[in-house]
């Protein structure tokens, strides 16, 4: 087993959680996993990625390679399409389709929709519309990630049992609105795969 | 006691530390190196054990109160990015003179591509010129063990020993299987103690000491089994610290290539001298600058068989990459997409609601009407005023470089002449200047903005808060020129009114526009 995922979005956001929440479902089932991430001045809101990589044997790089990337999960539309140059022809790009806008010069949205057209396997929808149903912005993350769960090889049960493990401190409540989070983006997430 | 953690390199350095039983840990926050001190601050064990854990004004202070506690007989660690390596230079080079009692590791993180830093610098270069060990791990699992070895290391030789660690060991997670820890060491002195006054008589003594050490520690980088030689093929690569990782990443486990792993420096001669003889080529895989490289070429070595950065096999400049080591492995690249041309530049950008962007937006109002005025700046979130829509600054070189600057151009004749700070910038480097100008008597206008906090690094306690006017009457600032505002919109008449009246006083003034930071405010108010 071996997915190398690029997680995207905008300093702020949050992406670690996501990379946080994978790489605890990883670290249950005792698979080796490396995880680079970028902190310092471009968090203050610019472009901000983590490399996660997953596997059943030992990984040696922390970064990923050109064009080898089996996901791209991205918070943003334009982030997700940021990184197109490190996704494997094959891979899947699964992206929030609700624009972060804090520059003057953002691209037309158009533009942004003909470019994922292009490529052979999206999960794209507002992401945000689901999370507001189910707890608030504050699940924007987990939304996204239910629906990345239905390709990363991972069983959605493991991916529960790790939100209940990384959100397990704040309670028994904040677990379930998360999980519920999950679970109504990985069914958003069926009804618009393409590919 | 073995358990698996998901650490970043950071944290693997932390928790190194602390199961090799510091007393202490001593750091000024710096991207990459931030982590380490603050996950030892929150670690149950440290806590436990009272390890000191209090962020240091600078990086010389942490480096000189690291040395105090080694004088004691204790472990400690000192954390900085390798900038900081420049502050705390003076105190580094001369801990390898004086030598150590108890085990002192200095962490540098340096930051090749600088992702968060104004230069490149190795900070292999300063291990070197210091004649102390270097450690460079390649896996955090390797980070956190290296650390108990470092400490072993430097009481075994009584020398500090430096850990050159880049980001992408600093900031990237992976599982690290972690042991039992050690115990505490107990106060104990040198017997002989002259080594720590470094009075020519004793310093020229123990500098013979220093050289003559190192033939053991040569032997030692052969012996390591931190660094490997798999003797193989005539086609030969050496690879420091995480550049392993991409060439193993590139190559197969039945590839024929000879390979030498480093490690640990300086480096292990009678190997490379061996490698040499044996391979046709070799390539030099290392992050940052050309450390080993240069080394092994020279400016005499016309053989060609080194290859690099300096041969332009690898990119001169830029951290490594799978791919650019690959290119220069000569691996095939598959298909790939294009880059996407939709896609533009997404700078990094103050906070909405930051109170920098207040005083940057009355400061540029003040100064359209100073055509001629320079705004000197400093390091942390207030350099992003360099950017769009403020565009008020027009320098930022080193920590506290703002005042002091200032004062020179002002002394060059320039008018207006303002300094743009932070609180932890100023207590850092700014406050030594800043008596430079006021016992010159310089004309600036210097505005110490107080976000209550160290914001660019995420948080951390800013030394100096509560007291920055203190420190600036001190220091002998005329208090009618010592002047607090609050950063709002709704206050902007009145700023505007205060830093005009400074401006137009001749001598050092000091305006302290004090809010706090966004971000800290974000996240008190979620504990609550």
């Amino acid at each position: 087993m071996k997915k190398d995922i690029i997680l995207a979005g905008v300093g702020g956001q949050g992406i670690l959680s996501i990379a946080a929440i994978i790489g605890q479902a990883a670290l249950n089932q005792n698979l080796h996993i490396k995880q680079a991430e970028v902190h310092g001045m471009s968090q203050r809101g610019g472009d901000v990625q983590s490399n996660l990589r997953i596997c059943s044997e030992p990984i040696h790089s922390d970064l990923i390679s050109l064009g080898r990337a089996d996901a791209i999960i991205s918070l943003e539309p334009m982030e997700a399409l940021r990184y197109i140059p490190y996704l494997s022809p094959e891979g899947w790009i699964v992206v929030n389709s609700v624009p972060y806008i804090n520059i003057p010069n953002y691209p037309e949205i158009e533009r942004l929709d003909a470019e994922f057209a292009k490529m052979p396997h999206v999960i794209s929808f507002d992401v945000d519309a689901i999370a507001r149903e189910h707890g608030g912005v504050r699940t924007v993350n987990m939304v996204l990630l239910g629906a990345a769960s239905l390709i990363l090889d991972i069983e959605d049960t493991k991916l529960e049992e790790a939100i209940g493990d990384i959100f397990g401190r704040k309670g028994d409540k904040v677990v379930e609105m998360n999980v519920n989070a999950f679970r109504a983006g990985r069914e958003a997430g069926k009804k618009q795969m393409k590919g | 006691m073995t358990d698996k953690l998901l650490l970043l390199g950071d944290q693997a350095i932390a928790l190194g530390a602390v199961h090799a039983g510091i007393s202490g840990v001593y750091a000024y926050p710096g991207t990459p190196s931030t982590e380490i001190t603050e996950y030892i601050q929150e670690n149950p064990l440290a806590r436990e054990r009272g390890v000191r854990s209090d962020w240091c004004t600078n990086e010389k202070t942490a480096m000189e109160a690291a040395l105090g506690m080694s004088y004691v007989g204790k472990r400690s660690l000192v954390c900085m990015k390798h900038v900081g390596m420049n502050v705390a230079a003076d105190a580094f080079v001369n801990s390898a003179m004086t030598g150590v009692n108890g085990g002192v590791v200095v962490v540098a993180a340096d930051d090749p591509s600088m992702h968060s830093s104004q230069n490149e610098q190795d900070s292999r270069f300063y291990g070197k010129f210091a004649f102390v060990p270097i450690l460079e791990p390649s896996s955090q699992q390797e980070a956190y063990e290296m650390v108990r070895y470092g400490f072993e290391l430097s009481e075994n030789i009584g020398l500090p020993v430096l850990m050159r660690i880049t980001t992408r060991m600093a900031h990237s997670r992976a599982v690290v299987t972690v042991t039992d820890p050690s115990d505490v060491n107990p106060v104990s002195f040198p017997k002989e103690t002259s080594n720590w006054i470094l009075l020519p008589v004793n310093a020229r003594r123990r500098y013979k000491e220093v050289l003559a050490a190192q033939q053991k520690l040569e032997e030692l980088s052969e012996t390591t089994k931190y660094n490997s030689y798999k003797k193989s093929g005539k086609k030969g690569v050496i690879a420091c610290g995480i550049g392993y990782n991409y060439v193993m990443e590139n190559i197969s486990s039945s590839d024929e290539r000879t390979v030498l792993k480093i490690s640990q420096y300086p480096l292990p001669v009678g190997i490379v001298r061996d490698m040499f003889d044996h391979c046709d080529e070799i390539l030099v895989v290392e992050d940052g600058q050309p450390f080993v490289e240069d080394q092994l070429r020279g400016i005499l070595d016309c053989t060609g068989k080194i290859k690099g950065r300096l041969s332009g096999d690898l990119p001169r400049v830029g951290e490594l990459t799978p791919d650019n080591v690959g290119a220069a492995l000569g691996t095939e690249n598959g298909m790939r997409y294009d880059t996407c041309c939709t896609v533009v530049p997404r700078p990094p950008a103050l906070c909405q609601g930051c109170g920098h962007r207040d005083v940057y937006e009355v400061l540029n109002l003040v100064l359209r009407e100073y055509p001629d005025h320079k705004v000197f700046s400093d390091i942390g979130c207030y350099t992003l005023g360099a950017l769009p829509p403020f565009r008020s600054i027009h320098t930022c070189v080193d920590m506290g470089a703002s005042i002091t600057m200032a004062k020179g151009a002002a002394d060059g004749g320039l008018f207006p002449s303002v300094a743009v700070i932070g609180d932890s910038t100023f207590t850092h480097s700014g406050m030594t200047g800043l008596l430079d100008a006021v016992n010159s008597g310089a004309n600036v206008t210097i505005i110490i903005s107080d976000n209550l906090t160290t914001a660019m690094t995420g948080g951390q306690d800013s030394a100096g808060t509560g007291r920055i006017e203190a420190i600036c009457l001190g220091v002998g600032v005329d208090p009618a020129h010592v002047r607090t505002v609050v950063p709002l919109p709704k206050n902007m008449e009145q700023i505007q009114q205060v830093i005009k009246e400074e401006i137009e006083y001749k001598g050092v003034s000091v305006i302290v526009p004090r809010r706090e930071c966004i971000q800290t405010l974000k996240r008190k108010a979620k504990k609550q």
